[in-house]
């Protein structure tokens, strides 16, 4: 299978097999007019598979919402065709407006204003808590 | 200290200090009589609250200070729609200091991060009401002389009894404390409450359907109303709200210094027989309540 190289965009890499498409949804990459391909299953030595995303354009990726869906990926930044930097993203201390809290009795069910914010407050077992009524992000 | 929303804003050195005041308040109420004078509270009551809103507006009155009122949401721009960032904004040019009680869990945090002026939590829903946790930690002190190497029971509703999680946690920083957890079945405390808080700071505790067993070992009773408010479904609350309820016979068996502790209103948990056994503590918490307020006030207000 062949995919054109990027002159100037993104690599995202060492995505978890099968998330691909909703790390392409979550991302809004849906929402970009440049040439973007979502390789599945893509064999890896650390691995086994992995998926990548190539975006042949320079944009501002939302590292917050890559970080909370795959902490794992690596982000490749190429310039002119070359790897001008690589970035790692973790798992973040903060998400807003990345997931949203459906708490009937949560402030933010009548406050349509307010930013949905949740806080990291179990990190080994990736517990996520609305900042507001601490319901478990699910 | 500069807002109080979650037992959790205060270290154990602030609640110890708290308390300190309150005792004073109590040893020396002259003292502590001008001492707000020229500030204003804004108690803003968007829920139904008699006992809390009266016990702020009387701490504030009896440090000499003058009180801003809205008891219920229908009397307020809350009923036009307008957001609670607006009200504290609005507030904050009227009055020195917010107590705020919503239905909605997160609102006096919302407050705080609009307000410039101190916001206290007065209620939010089923979430956190760190003043009533601050009047049952000055109770248990001043009928224990302690808050350490305590048996505590809990009855009642321990799911949506937002003043059992926040007295199981600001109890649990405490050595030698054991909980021992009374409720139905369906009404037990949640998983996340032992797991972050009971579990993770190695306390003992039990858990049972059966108050009269473990009636013995208690120091402290802390009985709970099952809250018609927090069901979403009628039935569930008709089955579940007499599950527990406290009568002499009940207390044939427990210690002669328990102390008994209920947040109130009290429906029917609590037989109106045991209001004159010297274990009742109920009423004092309530006086305890307004005193550990006014030490709340002073802190906020930074007047001490």
């Amino acid at each position: 299978m062949h995919i054109d190289s990027i002159k100037d965009g993104i690599v995202i890499d060492h995505i978890t097999a099968g998330r691909g498409m909703e790390l392409y949804s979550v991302l809004g990459l849906d929402k970009l007019d440049c040439s973007i391909a979502i390789i599945k299953n893509v064999h890896s030595n650390k691995m086994g598979k992995k998926d990548i995303i190539k975006i042949d354009a320079d944009i501002v990726l939302n590292m917050t919402a890559l970080g909370y869906v795959d902490p794992g990926v690596t982000v490749d930044i190429i310039k002119d065709g070359k790897l001008v930097e690589k970035k790692r993203v973790s798992l973040p201390e903060l998400l807003t407006n990345v997931i949203f809290c459906k708490n009937p009795r949560c402030i933010t069910s009548t406050e349509q204003e307010l930013p949905h914010v949740f806080k990291l407050t179990d990190e080994a077992n990736r517990i996520y808590r609305c900042v507001y009524c601490e319901t478990k992000a699910e | 200290m500069k807002h109080l929303i979650d037992i959790h804003d205060l270290s154990t050195t602030e609640i110890d200090e708290l308390i300190e005041v309150a005792k004073d308040i109590i040893a020396n109420p002259a003292k502590y009589s001008e001492k707000c004078h020229g500030k204003k509270l804004a108690t803003l009551f968007f829920e139904p609250s008699t006992r809390t809103r009266l016990s702020f507006e009387a701490a504030m009155y009896e440090l000499g200070g003058n009180v801003l009122s809205v008891s219920s949401a229908g009397s307020s721009s809350a009923a036009k729609g307008e957001s609670v960032a607006d009200t504290a904004k609005t507030v904050s040019c009227y009055a020195d200091i917010i107590a705020m009680r919503h239905p909605k869990e997160g609102a006096p945090l919302v407050a705080s991060m609009n307000a410039s002026i101190p916001v206290i939590n007065a209620g939010d829903g089923g979430h956190n009401h760190p003043t009533q946790t601050l009047a049952d930690l000055l109770t248990i002190h001043c009928e224990k002389g302690r808050l350490d190497n305590l048996t505590i029971g809990f009855c009642g509703d321990l799911k949506f009894g937002r003043t059992v999680h926040s007295l199981i946690a600001a109890m649990s920083r405490y050595k030698n404390i054991k909980f021992v957890l009374v409720s139905p079945v369906e009404l037990k405390v949640p998983s996340y409450v032992k797991r972050d808080v009971i579990k993770k700071n190695n306390i003992e505790y039990i858990q049972t359907t059966d108050l009269e067993a473990v009636m013995p070992e208690l120091d402290i009773l802390y009985m709970t109303r099952v809250q018609k408010e927090r069901f979403f479904n009628e039935e569930d609350y008709l089955r579940l709200k007499d599950s527990y309820i406290l009568t002499p016979e009940k207390l044939k068996n427990a210690k002669s210094d328990l102390s008994i502790l209920h947040p109130l209103p009290r429906v029917n948990e609590i037989a109106v027989a045991i209001d004159d056994d010297p274990r009742a503590c109920y009423f004092k918490q309530v006086y305890y309540g307004k005193i550990m307020r006014m030490s709340l006030i002073l802190k906020a207000l930074e007047v001490m």
